[in-house]
Order: C-alpha cells, then sequence, then structure tokens
C-alpha cells in the first residue's frame, strides 16, 4: 500500500468503517511508515480537540434573550 | 396470512416526533421545548459558517421561526433535528452572502483547493498539545484556524465531526452527495490538521499566536 493509498482510506480508518481485511492492510502500512503514522494520529486529535471544546458556546444570558424572543413570536403565531 | 410486520413498528419512534405532533396541534410549550433541546447545536452551526456572532443570532432566531412557520411541511422521513439544521445551513449560507456582496457563496465554493490534500507539516505533535495554551487561547486558535476553512468545508466538518452527524445525514442536509460529503470531509480534516501543525508540533520553542489567514 503506497502513502496516497493510505491517504484516501484515512476517513474510513478514523470513523471506523473499514473491513477487517482493510485494516489489517492498513495497519500493516502504518508500521513502517512514520509520516502516515503522524499523520492518522494528529488528524485524530485535531477532529477530539474540535470536538471537546466549545468554541461557540451561547452565553446563557444570550440564550435566554434569544429563547424568549422565539417564544414571543410563536404566540403571536410568528 | 403474512406475519411479518413493518420495520418502522419495531423501532421506537424518536421522542421529538410526539413533540411534533403536540406543535402541530397547537402546543406551543411542546415548541419550547424543542428550542431548548436544539438551540445550542443550531447556534454553533451558524457560528461555524457565519463566523459572525450577530448573524448567528439573527440565523438562530430565523431558523426556530421558519421551522414552527412550516411544520405541516415536515414529512417525518428525515429527523426533526437534521430538518431543522438544513433551514439553519441554508439561512446561515444566505448571511454569509450578504456579508460578502457581489460574491456567490455555496456549499461549493472553493473546492477547487489542493492545499491539504497532500500533508505537507508532517512533524509530531506534543502529547496534550493544547495544554501549552490557556482556554482563551485554545478557543482563539481553533476559532482563527477554522474560519481560513471555505464555507463547504467548515460547513461539512461543523456537522460531522463537531456535531455528529452522519454522513448520510450531512449529505441530505447539504443536499449533497455521499461522495462529495466524504471527499470534503476529509480536506477539511487534513486542511485542520496542517494549520493546527504550527501550534501544536513538538519542540516548538515560542509560543505562537498570530495566524495567518
Amino acid at each position: 500500500m503506497t502513502c496516497t493509498e493510505f491517504l484516501a482510506l484515512l476517513d474510513d480508518l478514523i470513523d471506523d468503517t473499514v473491513t477487517p481485511a482493510m485494516r489489517a492492510q492498513l495497519q500493516e502500512h502504518l508500521r513502517g511508515c512514520e509520516h502516515c503514522e503522524v499523520t492518522l494520529s494528529t488528524t485524530r486529535k485535531t477532529i477530539q480537540i474540535y470536538r471537546s471544546h466549545e468554541i461557540y458556546d451561547m452565553p446563557a444570558g444570550l440564550r435566554e434573550r434569544l429563547h424568549a424572543a422565539i417564544m414571543a413570536r410563536c404566540k403571536k403565531g410568528c | 396470512m403474512s406475519t411479518i410486520q413493518p420495520i418502522t413498528d419495531e423501532l421506537e419512534p424518536h421522542p421529538d416526533v410526539a413533540l411534533v405532533e403536540r406543535v402541530r396541534a397547537g402546543d406551543v410549550s411542546a415548541y419550547d421545548e424543542l428550542v431548548r433541546k436544539y438551540d445550542r447545536q443550531l447556534f454553533r452551526i451558524a457560528q461555524h459558517i457565519t463566523q459572525n456572532r450577530e448573524d448567528a443570532e439573527d440565523v438562530m432566531q430565523d431558523a426556530f421561526l421558519k421551522a414552527y412557520e412550516k411544520i405541516d411541511q415536515f414529512q417525518g422521513n428525515s429527523k426533526f433535528y437534521t430538518w431543522l439544521v438544513r433551514i439553519a445551513v441554508n439561512e446561515s449560507l444566505m448571511r454569509l452572502r450578504k456579508r460578502r456582496t457581489g460574491r456567490m457563496v455555496s456549499i461549493d465554493e472553493d473546492i477547487e483547493t489542493e492545499e491539504g490534500s497532500v500533508p505537507r507539516d508532517l512533524a509530531d505533535w506534543a502529547p496534550d498539545p493544547e495544554q501549552n495554551y490557556t482556554q482563551s487561547e485554545l478557543a482563539e486558535i481553533l476559532r482563527k484556524t477554522i474560519q481560513g476553512l471555505p464555507p463547504g468545508f467548515r460547513t461539512v466538518f461543523a456537522l460531522r465531526d463537531v456535531e455528529g452527524l452522519s454522513t448520510e445525514e450531512t449529505a441530505e442536509t447539504l443536499g449533497l452527495s455521499i461522495p462529495a460529503v466524504k471527499s470534503r470531509l476529509l480536506r477539511a480534516r487534513l486542511q485542520l490538521r496542517e494549520r493546527l501543525s504550527r501550534y501544536f508540533r513538538k519542540n516548538k520553542g515560542s509560543r505562537e499566536l498570530g495566524v495567518e489567514n
């Protein structure tokens, strides 16, 4: 397996949608390729960091204000 | 006589189905529950796409009001949440278009870029690299980094990786094919990884906060 072939299946490996046979081939490639190992681990970390750090949280005050505005309009029939 | 039951009878109906039915029957408090359940997600998605706080507030309100007005049109063959997200994504893209007068903004924009297709920065990252920054520094890095992605890429990344929609749900929500979603997701992930490497790589002597976009 080449690095390009590995990269084409990177998402499937991360999302765990590969067959056991394909997983074995990907792992075999990883054993001899530090570049792809780093690409895999740092891409996984990228997803994990974005998932676990809330960068666009809604402050409680804003949430209540928007919620009240939405419900007031709905009660009037929009 | 056949004893085979339709497969849908064997599945628990999604809790939103009952809430939507109550809304249709005129129970506004049921809509209140739906708003509270999904407002944070809609706000996040709108922020990811528009990259503008005021626009995100407007998108969230407009999306919930539009969904309320059109609730009779909700077919029930998709989840209420993905239907709602579709409305919010369309509203967000419209806002983005208004901000960039004269420029087309669509889910297909800027997909020709080759950036990130092939990883260039192959330095490994420090273990727990985010610990080298304060929470506010890290949030700034993550915001600036995702801001630099084309709208079509950051939308797919936000829906799939931040909000946890499936590939199929993302495709349905955005009106894209499954291969198109997969292609954008891979490029988005690799571009973000590449851009974050400048902050998170091992043996980084000094902390870097300025991001070129």
